[in-house]
């Protein structure tokens, strides 16, 4: 399935891939010398129960306006040169892409910690919601770590 | 006229995904949850217990938050994108 990798916040339906996305914040800067990736995807067991499918929810047009506000800050707070966030919506398979974050930078150094405070800052902030459905049943997990 | 969203488990709560009301005057969340509780009464209670978050207009805000005339209100329960 493809994608446009032109815009570096995004919420879609469909799968991305890591590599075109990588390659895409490659292009933003010829000073980029450390590339930090975070990659979510579809776990089968949560509270010992085992994941028939997942599905993701979100507030459009907040969700984007908060991923883009995760970005801003990134680039301001930790000194990196940029930023992209793409967070799949809908029904996902066990194993398959959620969420994506590439930060780029000058040095790895920054780009780690930038990358580690946006997903923790995404899941504090950002409007999107994940059901699972086991065998008994299907729930809207809750609990933010 | 405002519109109101609810999300992910609060459909079930409420019974519905969005509504609409008329107001006369601007008003208070805390108004508002009354408002609601005379029609869904669990649905005002988990707001008055504070166990969701609120928008308006697609920014967070709090019990003493000024609802306008054509402002969008959201009840957001806790979020869990991402992954842990």
């Amino acid at each position: 399935m493809s994608t446009t990798t032109d815009s570096k916040i995004r919420i879609q339906l469909e799968d991305f891939s890591v590599t075109d996305e990588i390659e895409a914040m490659k292009k933003v800067s010829r000073n980029i010398g450390g590339i930090t990736t975070f990659l979510g995807t579809g776990r089968e067991m949560s509270k010992g129960e085992s994941i028939s499918e997942l599905n993701f929810e979100h507030y459009p047009k907040m969700a984007e306006k908060k991923m883009e506000e995760i970005r801003v800050q990134s680039i301001k707070d930790f000194g990196i040169i940029d930023m992209s966030i793409i967070h799949r919506i809908g029904p996902i398979d066990i194993g398959e892409n959620i969420v994506l974050i590439v930060a780029v930078g000058e040095h790895r150094a920054e780009t780690f910690k930038a990358c580690e405070w946006a997903i923790a800052e995404l899941k504090r902030t950002t409007p999107i919601w994940k059901r699972e459905t086991t065998s008994t049943g299907e729930v809207w997990v809750q609990d933010t770590p | 006229m405002i519109t109101i969203k609810y999300f992910a488990s609060l459909r079930a709560i409420a019974e519905k995904d969005d509504d609409s009301l008329d107001i006369e005057n601007p008003i208070t969340i805390d108004q508002l949850s009354d408002i609601i509780s005379k029609t869904a009464p669990k649905m005002g209670a988990i707001i008055r217990e504070k166990k969701v978050m609120i928008s308006v207009n697609q920014e967070m805000a709090s019990a003493d938050t000024i609802i306008h005339d054509g402002d969008e209100v959201a009840f957001l329960p806790p979020f869990s994108g991402g992954a842990k």
